[in-house]
């Protein structure tokens, strides 16, 4: 849509604006990341922005133990990661957030598809969606940029009301072809 | 060390203690609703055994994650202080919590670490900490400036009262012995996470 524009074609908003004002509007104010290259826009607005305390921990496990006991507390937050930091979480998912009801956020970059060069990150990869259905996480992939809102959105929303984890999958599709 | 009005000791000379007395004597201390983090397996079975204040987050499971939880709720409930209770075992797992609690500078947080030299619950085979890592040298080398070995009980006792009256963050390394928790927690997590939401005023 010409009003989604700038004067030079780009769209107003990159998918790392929507999903900064997605998490306001769903009153998520604290963010635990470890970083990737993917996400790192979103990791600058995050920090310039003082509506969020943002974490950044050494390993993706603390970022979820740091989420849930937040949440616990009355504190609504995200764990941001790519692929291979996603593959070092399953007990911390199977033994915390899924059996005590958590509603840990997590958004995730994905490596290791649409043109990985790595094979590890290949690998990795295919681990991710097999893991987030064996524990019964809620998960779905965003390719496009007027999905971002809506998935974004619901699925925060989805998790507060269900008291369940939610990953939120940043595919290259998404990433690649719309770099914020 | 000045801080503690004792000369700085290492682990070697700190006193071996029994984590059920010292968990007892901790909670014995709290009159202003902290919120307490009981780590997995023994930590967190003697704080079910001291009594199951509504405070009390009791894990069952992710090893090394008592640290973190305890920072996510400290950063909610700024005005809460909160304790974290945690094993050698399950501290070497995840060591890098303590540079995130230094770097996040969490005023309204302890962790008390209880170091028996060993994985107690699965046939107390030795952990690190019996062979070359000093958890207290660790923590000050992750900027937790604010780190000592529990000397004896009474040490102990002026360390929590410390933790409950100064600012955090604060560490405090206790040696215990191999007696068995006093207790076990029941484990149903949802009722858990439930009490415990209930009890930091989240829930009605």
């Amino acid at each position: 849509m010409a009003s989604d524009m700038k004067d030079d074609g780009t769209p107003a908003e990159t998918w790392c604006d929507i999903v900064v004002r997605v998490l306001k509007a769903n009153e998520v104010r604290l963010a635990a990341y470890v970083p990737d290259n993917v996400i790192a826009p979103l990791i600058r607005l995050l920090h310039a922005d003082p509506y969020f305390t943002v974490l950044h921990p050494a390993r993706e496990e603390e970022a979820v133990g740091i989420v849930a006991g937040a949440y616990m507390a009355g504190l609504r937050g995200i764990v941001l990661m790519q692929t291979s930091g996603f593959a070092t979480l399953p007990n911390a998912l199977a033994s915390l957030a899924v059996p005590y009801q958590i509603p840990v956020l997590m958004m995730i970059s994905e490596r290791g598809t649409l043109g990985e060069f790595q094979l590890g990150q290949a690998v990795v990869c295919r681990t991710m969606r097999p893991v987030l259905e064996t524990l019964g996480i809620e998960h779905f992939a965003i390719t496009r940029l007027d999905e971002v809102e809506f998935v974004v959105d619901r699925m925060i929303r989805q998790a507060y009301s269900t008291q369940a984890p939610a990953a939120m999958i940043l595919s290259p599709l998404l990433t690649k072809r719309h770099p914020a | 060390m000045a801080d503690t009005g004792l000369p700085a000791r290492g682990r070697e000379a700190a006193k071996v203690m029994n984590r059920s007395d010292l968990t007892r004597r901790l909670v014995a201390r709290l009159k202003a609703n902290e919120a307490v983090i009981g780590g997995v397996g023994n930590s967190n079975f003697d704080l079910w055994a001291s009594g199951q204040r509504p405070e009390n987050f009791y894990m069952l499971g992710s090893m090394g994650l008592a640290v973190p939880i305890a920072l996510g709720v400290a950063l909610a409930q700024a005005r809460r202080r909160v304790f974290a209770l945690e094993g050698d075992g399950s501290l070497l797992m995840q060591l890098g919590a303590l540079g995130t609690v230094a770097a996040a500078g969490q005023k309204n947080l302890a962790i008390v670490v209880w170091d028996n030299g060993m994985y107690q619950i699965t046939g107390a085979q030795r952990t690190l900490t019996s062979e070359t890592v000093d958890l207290v040298a660790i923590a000050k080398g992750a900027g937790l400036a604010q780190s000592d070995w529990a000397a004896d009980e009474a040490h102990f006792e002026a360390l929590v009262e410390r933790a409950l009256t100064e600012d955090g963050p604060r560490f405090i390394a206790v040696r215990t012995d191999d007696q068995k928790p006093a207790g076990t927690t029941e484990r149903d997590p949802a009722k858990i996470r439930l009490r415990f939401m209930q009890g930091l005023g989240v829930v009605g």
